[in-house]
């Protein structure tokens, strides 16, 4: 299967569902064309909703890479959730109780410590599936929970702000928190190119990068290079972890400017999906992300603009990812029609 | 009068011409050879027979009617039966229980009853079946007895055999060609797929030879010779001998001393092994398949685990060290199993990349240099004369030989001090082959010391200085090449400890 091919295979797939969707569109009494004219205006039709599309794909690229990392090597972490949220609890810590820092070192600490927290959560899985090769989809999947009940706990008891009268909310960051902007958007989309072109770099050129590849590939065959597959595993889940924790910081210093059980917002989860229609490669990741946060924002203009329900615009992203997913199965494999065959296995049969 | 004719059949994979208008006719009472090097598209043809393909045109005729075999079932019905290499046989079940299933015989079954047809049908081809042995107890050789019983028992007269000598002792061909001159009495027919021309002289009437996916030649077996077939076989003349070089022994390099080792399932698969390899040397290895050759080579180089004993490499320990540690100590390890990927490749890759597998370790710094490995990969094409779209591709897309050659031209270039080589030539054409054993003979001449692993007894009895011989996990007993006979190994292969072999040369 050429590399062509397969891509317009993808390509045909979301033209598919654009189609179904617009039969639906139909069955709700509005012109399918307009609704799809609008989903495009309303991801790019103003230079708001363009910022607005970067900052959902910053976060979407970043949260990515780190999950192609620990796809790379078949480890499936499905716990990017979690660690965004550690990540961002761990820069949170920072910022509230260093409010006066400068405002460089401050970032500084907070984006280590965003990345050292989504590290860490990462590496418990890691250290359980190195050691008794426990199933770590279950376990990273499961630490998402925890994650977000410990940040709820935060968020409800402890650090609630008393200054809130009484609302579950924790206190905002001093200003020297808060990530600038460049462009008007923040500073995280440079990040998020940055880290591209690093992880590209990480995949193809460094040792690391091929190790987990090979690891990835087959365990036996990492064993027999002399390749050190405890210490592999370890470092690519922190890795992956630490990217995740970093999103987590961008989101909770950017956007909420504060910790909040909404800083992830199901990133953890949408960005598996886009890691994978991206064939876990970094630049793909980049694109399919862009698509990816367009579809969400347009989809949030047609729900106003045409009085479509979130669930319908909803049904769209849904649709989508259906049909992309089907059609690997014809990227896989060959259709291959042939009634004589068929015929003659009726035949014999009888 | 033909049993089988194939006319002008044709068939390919993709882009792949795998059979390209071959003619293939089968007699009664016959046992035809089908020879030919991998990829000549003996098995395509065959399993175009066994129903499992359908050929893309031409005709199948049995018994003088043209057939249409589109599934294995049309197959059996129309009296053909395939033993494949891997026997397809229920484990906890007993031999008669495996005989009797999948046929249509009523919902009850007397078991005395089939017992007794079991046994008449038995002696009727001297298959000396036991009914109710398991066939977790049986060994290879009563495996593929069972398995012919069964294709026999639904009322098969022509018999397909798919390279059925491989795993087989050499005491246990004999039992399976006596077994197969029985049939041809009875007026079956045999059609007998192998590689090795000294069976094919031993036990065919006539053999068709095939070449890239046609036919050459078919000729009667008493009209032929060894040095004719190899030539139809490679389209060119070639030079059966094996060089075996006189090389002044060297010091020992490689010490094994007492080893055992367990399996997971704590069976023990090596059983207190003792033997060294001098530079200099080709120690072979002989044995039936799974006689722990694997575990030998897998313990040496760090993968297996050690129960007792050691193993001691130019006197350093090496039990305990990680795979990484005795890779830079100069020891080099090629394991080619039956798929040719196993652990030393990795198929989603390109051949750059498999070839830096074991020493991109070695670079400096954070990232890899492939600029050095693109050109021993180019180096390795030219050298071993692989056959690849180029060095980007991966080489999942190669056929099994090429890669086994790109694995190949990894080890033998990596400079080892002690050659750890299994299986090396597995399903390779004769004229790499040769290829291989001359740079196998060069290794040994620079003086490392080497451990080869193979199957064929005749290429170790000539390769070999020495050959040791492994029966489930133990060494039956070490042997000097030059007086060892093939009799004498097969006895050893077989289990037969040293003192009952008498007259053997002992080392």
């Amino acid at each position: 299967m050429s590399k062509r091919k397969s891509v317009v295979i993808r390509l045909l797939a979301v033209i598919f569902a654009l189609v179904i969707f617009a039969i639906l569109i139909r069955v709700m009494d509005l012109n399918p064309l307009d609704v799809y004219v609008a989903l495009v205006k309303g991801a790019f039709g103003s230079a708001y909703r363009i910022r607005e599309v970067i900052i959902k794909s910053t976060a979407l690229v970043i949260t990515s890479l780190g999950i192609a990392i620990a796809f790379k090597m078949q480890f499936w972490n499905i716990g990017g959730e979690g660690q965004i949220f550690m990540g961002a609890f761990a820069a949170s810590y920072i910022a509230l109780n260093y409010p006066e820092l400068p405002k460089p070192l401050l970032l500084t600490l907070m984006i280590i410590a965003g990345m050292i927290g989504g590290g860490l959560w990462a590496l418990i899985p890691a250290f359980f599936k190195a050691q008794w090769k426990t199933n770590e989809t279950i376990m990273t999947l499961m630490m998402n929970y925890i994650a977000l009940k410990w940040v709820m706990y935060l968020q409800y008891g402890p650090w609630k702000d008393p200054m809130a009268l009484g609302f579950p909310k924790i206190a905002n960051f001093s200003a020297n928190a808060i990530l600038p902007k460049v462009f008007g958007i923040h500073i995280g989309w440079i990040f998020a190119l940055l880290l591209v072109v690093l992880v590209s770099v990480f995949f193809n050129h460094s040792k690391k990068g091929y190790e987990i590849t090979v690891l990835g590939e087959s365990e036996n065959t990492a064993l027999y290079a002399g390749i050190d597959i405890k210490k592999t595993i370890l470092v690519a889940m922190f890795i992956s972890g630490a990217l995740c924790g970093l999103t987590g910081m961008i989101q909770a210093s950017a956007l909420n400017n504060t910790l909040s059980i909404d800083v992830s917002g199901g990133l953890g989860f949408t960005a598996i999906i886009t890691t994978w229609l991206a064939f876990l490669k970094p630049f793909f990741i980049l694109i399919v992300s862009i698509l990816f946060a367009a579809l969400l924002q347009g989809g949030s203009f047609i729900q106003t603009a045409f009085g479509i329900p979130q669930a319908a615009a909803e049904l769209l992203q849904g649709m989508i990812l259906f049909f992309v997913l089907a059609s690997e199965f014809f990227i896989r494999y060959k259709l291959v029609m042939n009634r004589h065959q068929v015929a003659n296995e009726k035949k014999g049969d009888n | 009068m033909n049993l089988i004719s194939m006319e002008g059949i044709t068939k390919t994979f993709g882009s792949v011409v795998a059979n390209k208008n071959i003619n293939f006719q089968v007699k009664y009472g016959e046992i035809h050879a089908l020879l030919g090097e991998n990829g000549a598209g003996k098995s395509t043809l065959v399993n175009m027979l066994s129903g499992i393909y359908t050929p893309d045109s031409g005709s199948i005729f049995v018994r003088g009617n043209e057939v249409r075999l589109t599934s294995p079932r049309a197959s059996i019905d129309a009296g053909i039966g395939m033993i494949h290499q891997h026997f397809k046989l229920v484990d906890v079940m007993s031999a008669k229980e495996n005989i009797n299933l999948g046929q249509k015989n009523g919902f009850f079954i007397r078991d005395d009853i089939l017992t007794k047809k079991i046994l008449e049908f038995s002696n009727r081809y001297k298959l000396d079946i036991i009914p109710d042995k398991k066939v977790y107890e049986m060994s290879v050789g009563e495996k593929q007895t069972l398995e012919i019983s069964k294709v026999l028992y639904r009322g098969a007269n022509i018999l397909i055999l798919d390279e059925p000598t491989a795993v087989l002792t050499p005491q246990e061909t004999k039992k399976l060609f006596s077994i197969m001159n029985k049939m041809k009495e009875e007026g079956c027919a045999v059609i007998f797929i192998t590689h090795k021309m000294n069976e094919v002289m031993a036990v065919s009437d006539r053999i068709t030879v095939l070449r890239k996916g046609e036919t050459v030649k078919t000729v009667k077996t008493i009209d032929t010779n060894t040095k004719e077939l190899a030539e139809l076989m490679v389209g060119h003349p070639v030079d059966l001998a094996i060089r075996r070089d006189k090389v002044s022994k060297g010091k020992v390099l490689l010490e094994v001393k007492n080893l055992l080792a367990e399996n997971e399932e704590k069976v023990e698969v090596l059983k207190n092994v003792n033997f060294t390899v001098e530079a200099g040397e080709i120690l072979g290895v002989a044995g039936v398949a799974g006689s722990g050759q694997k575990e030998l080579c897998e313990t040496i180089t760090g993968l297996y685990p050690v129960k007792q004993g050691d193993i001691f490499f130019k006197g350093e320990k090496l039990v305990g060290m990680s795979p990484r540690q005795i890779i830079t100590r100069g020891i080099s390890m090629s394991f080619i199993p039956e798929d040719r990927l196993g652990m030393g490749l990795v198929a989603s890759m390109d051949m750059v990349d498999n070839l830096i597998l074991k020493d991109y370790q070695n670079q400096k710094g954070f990232l890899i240099n492939r600029k050095p490995a693109v050109k021993k990969a180019k180096n390795i094409i030219k050298e071993l004369d692989i056959s690849t779209p180029g060095v980007n591709n991966p080489i999942r897309e190669l056929s099994g030989g090429n890669i086994q050659k790109v694995l190949l031209g990894r080890e033998l270039g990596s400079n080892p001090e002690l050659l750890i080589t299994a299986y090396p030539v597995r399903g390779l054409d004769i004229n790499v082959s040769y290829k291989i054993y001359d740079l196998i003979n060069e290794e040994k001449k620079k003086g490392v010391a080497i451990l080869f692993i193979g199957e064929d007894l005749d290429v170790l009895l000539e390769l070999c200085d020495r050959i040791m011989v492994l029966c489930d996990g133990e060494i039956t007993g070490i042997l000097d090449a030059k007086k060892a006979t093939k009799a004498k190994l097969g006895l050893l292969m077989a289990g037969e400890k040293n003192g009952k072999l008498g007259d053997a040369e002992l080392d």
